[in-house]
């Protein structure tokens, strides 16, 4: 039983770590698939929803099932990046590749679900899947600054490069498809090169759709992560020294030491916010009082988006892509006839 | 998709442009199916993106019966769950 449901993290390894719960392997329990089953017993509970970040609880799948969703948000999700950059003119210290590389990591506030793909082969890109970006910026020098200054600030103009110098050309009849949208990079203040009088950069950007496998640039989320619930059981009650010793044993908020009858009881308050050190291993006395275990299928996961799509729609996006990729397979196994 | 096999009972399925996410999360929903006396799967090469995918199924029912049964449990699994989110999401904002 314990088996089944717990992973359980002893001293010097992690034991029942694969799943074995198919038909079969346990008599008296019921594990063939069941739908009904599975949908009486799965919950997903919203923890946390921030600006650009979503903690939220799975309950009742399986590993398999967690990490394809979480390798499909790092790696399967679609966004616009920049993928071609036409140098006109770049007189700046900053190689052609170098200033490349940097416009194409920078996310672009563009929903990719208005885009297509482009196709294979075609160099010039139309309009539905392509966005066109202009950088032109030109550094001069301030006539009006103080004779000593040297603040950069105040001696040239335009000496930064940032991302909100960036503008949107339409591209065809993109200003008929997007009237009142606002192509530009998420972040106004990301610092893209230097410059000093008489350098100047002309760069024309084209953005195209593509997946995080392909390019990490494509990635939506700047990092998408789960781990499993904690569940930390007292063997024994533990008392006095013992009990504050355990409490520096684990992260602060997980045991608290209640007063029972004069004498200080130990009791584990909140298991969700340890890290698991494995702290208690190393003293010999609390060693064997403590089981330290996760729950197999409580899956914690945390998404923080790029700011392109908000993580709730990232998370859904994800999730309907698993369902395309079986789709596919269930066509292709329908239209092809297996001899 | 290429199937190989010698007689209808154990196949194995070559699935191009797949990995770890469809082959993992596949493999655990074929396992579930009673009927199936052996099921996994392997990457051949890791510069290539292909995975050989093997079911093994008991008496004679044919291997792409719980093969499209995973992947139709596996649809079913992603339907439940991304409606289960999103009433979530929706509940969490209003």
């Amino acid at each position: 039983d314990e088996m089944r449901d717990r992973v359980v993290l002893g001293e010097f390894g992690v034991r029942n770590v694969h799943t074995t719960d198919f038909p079969g392997n346990y008599p008296g329990y019921e594990d063939a698939w069941d739908q009904r089953r599975f949908e009486e017993a799965f919950r997903v509970d919203i923890i946390r929803e921030e600006e650009g970040a979503l903690e939220f609880d799975m309950v009742g799948i399986d590993a398999a099932i967690a990490n394809a969703f979480r390798r499909i948000l790092l790696a399967e999700v679609p966004t616009m990046a920049v993928e071609k950059v036409f140098v006109y003119n770049n007189t700046s210290i900053v190689q052609d590749e170098i200033l490349a590389h940097r416009l194409g990591l920078i996310p672009i506030r563009a929903d990719p679900r208005l885009f297509e793909y482009r196709n294979q082969g075609d160099e010039e890109g139309t309009e539905i899947d392509t966005l066109q970006f202009q950088l032109k910026i030109k550094c001069s020098r301030n006539p009006q600054a103080a004779k000593e200054s040297s603040d950069p600030n105040e001696l040239y103009f335009n000496h930064k490069v940032y991302s909100k110098h960036m503008t949107w050309v339409p591209l065809g009849n993109q200003t008929d498809l997007f009237p009142d949208a606002d192509f530009r990079p998420v972040h106004d203040d990301i610092l893209i090169a230097l410059l000093r009088p008489g350098q100047e950069i002309d760069v024309l950007m084209h953005c195209v759709k593509g997946i995080g496998k392909d390019h990490a640039k494509f990635s939506p989320v700047a990092t998408a992560s789960y781990r499993l619930l904690p569940d930390i059981t007292l063997l024994q009650p533990i008392e006095d020294e013992a009990a504050e010793m355990l409490q520096k044993c684990f992260s602060p908020g997980v045991i608290e030491i209640q007063n029972i009858k004069g004498k200080k009881v130990a009791r584990v308050a909140n298991a969700r916010l340890d890290t698991f050190s494995r702290e208690v291993f190393r003293h010999e006395g609390l060693k064997n009082l403590v089981r330290l275990a996760r729950v197999r299928n409580h899956y914690i996961f945390s998404v923080e988006s790029t700011g392109i799509l908000p993580p709730d729609v990232l998370v859904s996006e994800a999730i309907k892509i698993l369902m395309g990729k079986c789709q596919r397979f269930l066509n292709e196994l329908d239209s092809v006839p297996m001899e | 998709v290429q199937a190989d096999g010698t007689d209808g009972n154990c196949v194995t399925f070559v699935l191009h442009d797949e990995d770890h996410t469809l082959g993992n999360s596949l493999r655990y929903m074929v396992m579930k199916n009673p009927d199936v006396e052996f099921c996994g799967y392997c990457i051949t090469h890791p510069s290539e993106s292909k995975i050989n995918f093997r079911i093994q199924t008991r008496g004679t029912l044919p291997a792409v019966e719980p093969f499209r049964k995973g992947l139709n449990d596996l649809m079913g699994v992603c339907q439940h769950v991304l409606d289960t989110f999103e009433v979530r999401v929706f509940l969490k904002s209003s």
